[in-house]
């Protein structure tokens, strides 16, 4: 959400100032900073030398890992085909091309977990594709390519959906004047359209990674839950309020806060620049 | 949507042919496979496995607790979508863009973070958990925890759909009918609710779709007991650990509905914005 600049003259003119600042502000404390506040105020009690030792045992550190390597995967899934999709809904016109782009909103809409047993049960061996890709030796659920098969599917529409509007947006004088100059379809691409949706394709990338990074519904049920092998970083801090050990859980919760907070700065910066590009 | 720069597949229509050709593929096989996968597989053995599935007490419990949740939170939501966006776009004050950041913020964090909040500040070791035990509160393992984290997650739906159409819309309107001796409940029920009726709409069916369908956050907060604090999806995955995989997928088809509704009515207003 960029703010458009409304223009607005006389300031106070419109009632409801102080009932609607204090509604927001009322509201934004007491259901995000206060909780935020005290996962922040735990963290601080527990101590760094604590705080260390639980977020570096090894346990955690390979959740880390596999949640991160799983969120790469994804993310790179989800950077060529999100943008190939953007691409085909935006440049060619075809019969059922407005239900394919309705059908990119599905991983938005579908409850997380309702995708995680879904894809679960597609997946494994007696599955509509797993019992094709068993007997080739592929396995998907309880791996780690069962990880990142939910994080690709909750987090596709965030790449199309940034980098749809700026494709749609783009000049299209600047294609046909390669095209009179000579170039091929691939370097239209390569030089005259990629650049112009860079930022916004990075942007959409980056959201989609953050959203793999926490994600946990869809993962819960694919991957097997095996600690050093297919366990998240999302559900480790699950457990370990199980165990009642909030430190614990708390310390992991404050790495993933501190890796959306620092994604979130990212996406928001390649977004200004995506607006200034277009701006331009 | 307008195709502004569509090129007909013609005569060396083999690229475009291919890059759509690769493009449904994929969608078929991760996104429409799972799709129908929940159907087919909540109907596996027939009508009546279904029904009965479905009539179970406590997944009539789970769909029920579910809606109450939703009847609780998305009021609340509208309520405040109303009012950010309306501070946020007829207002100018210092700190306005920390503001639009802070109701963007349950978007960047995972639910299960979420979860974990509540659960420091509101359960038992938590900073009010004494306080809260001193009279005899329950907020967590019950229904206020599962209200409270689900508005957490849902915060800016209403918001960020009200928000950027009133700021594009600018106050004239507004302005005029204050000049012309409107009450502030006039200007907004006969001037501001019309304009955004329809973004409001849809941020609602958003913002419903999602508290119905949250998962993490509640799942660290509602303490999973049966017949009681069980939700709609955290029963899908108890009736999916019960190695009942047809009841869970009866109880997800009744989601899917509910995803699915929410497509079709975004679908019909975004024909009737476009129109």
């Amino acid at each position: 959400m960029t703010a458009v600049a409304a223009p607005i003259r006389a300031k106070r003119v419109l009632p409801g100032f102080t009932l609607s600042l204090g509604t927001t502000l009322l509201y934004l404390t007491v259901i995000i900073l206060i909780p935020v506040l005290a996962l922040i105020l735990k963290g601080a009690e527990i101590g760094p030398a604590r705080f260390w030792a639980i977020v570096s045992a090894p346990r955690a550190v390979a959740a880390f890992q596999i949640t991160l390597t799983a969120a790469a995967i994804a993310t790179a899934f989800n950077a060529v085909y999100g943008l190939l999709m953007a691409w085909v809904l935006v440049r060619y016109d075809f019969p059922g091309k407005r239900l394919l782009d309705a059908l990119m909103d599905i991983p938005f809409a579908l409850p997380t977990a309702v995708a995680g047993l879904s894809l679960t049960a597609l997946f494994s061996a007696n599955g509509w594709i797993g019992a094709w890709l068993e007997p080739q030796g592929i396995s998907v659920v309880y791996t780690i390519w069962g990880i990142a098969l939910a994080m690709a599917f909750t987090s596709v529409p965030f790449v199309v959906r940034t980098v749809q509007p700026v494709l749609e947006d783009l000049d299209p004088a600047l294609d046909q004047a390669a095209r009179t100059l000579g170039a091929s379809e691939v370097t239209i691409f390569t030089r005259v359209v990629f650049p112009q949706i860079l930022p916004a394709w990075l942007a959409g990338c980056t959201i989609a990674f953050a959203r793999s990074l926490g994600e946990f519904g869809a993962i819960v049920f694919i991957a097997g839950n095996l600690p050093f092998k297919t366990e998240i970083a999302a559900l480790l801090a699950f457990i370990r309020l199980e165990e009642f050990d909030y430190n614990g859980a708390a310390a992991i919760a404050l790495v993933l806060l501190f890796f959306a907070l620092v994604l979130l700065v990212v996406s928001n910066r390649l977004q200004a620049w995506a607006a200034r590009h277009r701006g331009a | 949507m307008q195709a502004v720069a569509t090129v007909n597949p013609n005569q060396s229509a083999l690229a475009p042919r291919l890059l759509i050709g690769v493009a449904v593929a994929v969608t078929l096989l991760i996104v429409v496979a799972p799709l129908a996968y929940i159907f087919a597989r909540a109907f596996a053995e027939g009508w009546r496995v279904y029904a009965a599935n479905l009539m179970h007490p406590a997944t009539v419990h789970a769909i029920w607790l579910t809606s109450i949740v939703a009847l609780i939170v998305v009021p609340i939501n509208i309520a405040f979508g109303i009012a950010a966006a309306w501070a946020i776009a007829r207002f100018r004050f210092w700190g306005r863009g920390i503001l639009v950041t802070a109701i963007e913020i349950p978007f960047s964090i995972s639910p299960i973070i979420a979860g974990i909040c509540y659960l420091l500040l509101y359960g038992r070791q938590g900073l009010l958990g004494p306080w809260l035990q001193a009279n005899d509160l329950q907020v967590m393992f019950a229904l206020p925890g599962i209200v409270l984290v689900t508005m957490f997650v849902t915060a800016p739906f209403v918001a960020r759909e009200v928000l950027p159409l009133m700021q594009a819309q600018g106050s004239e309107q507004e302005q005029a009918a204050v000049t012309l001796g409107a009450s502030g409940w006039q200007v907004f029920t006969r001037v501001t609710l019309p304009n955004i009726r329809w973004a409001l709409l849809y941020g609602a069916v958003l913002c419903t779709a999602r508290a119905v369908g949250e998962f993490g956050g509640v799942s660290v907060v509602s303490g999973n007991i049966r017949g009681q604090t069980n939700t709609l999806p955290l029963h899908v995955e108890l009736l999916f650990n019960d190695l009942n995989a047809t009841g869970a997928f009866a109880a997800a088809s009744v989601l899917t509905l509910l995803a699915l509704v929410a497509l079709v009515v975004k679908a019909a207003l975004e024909a009737r914005r476009g129109a």
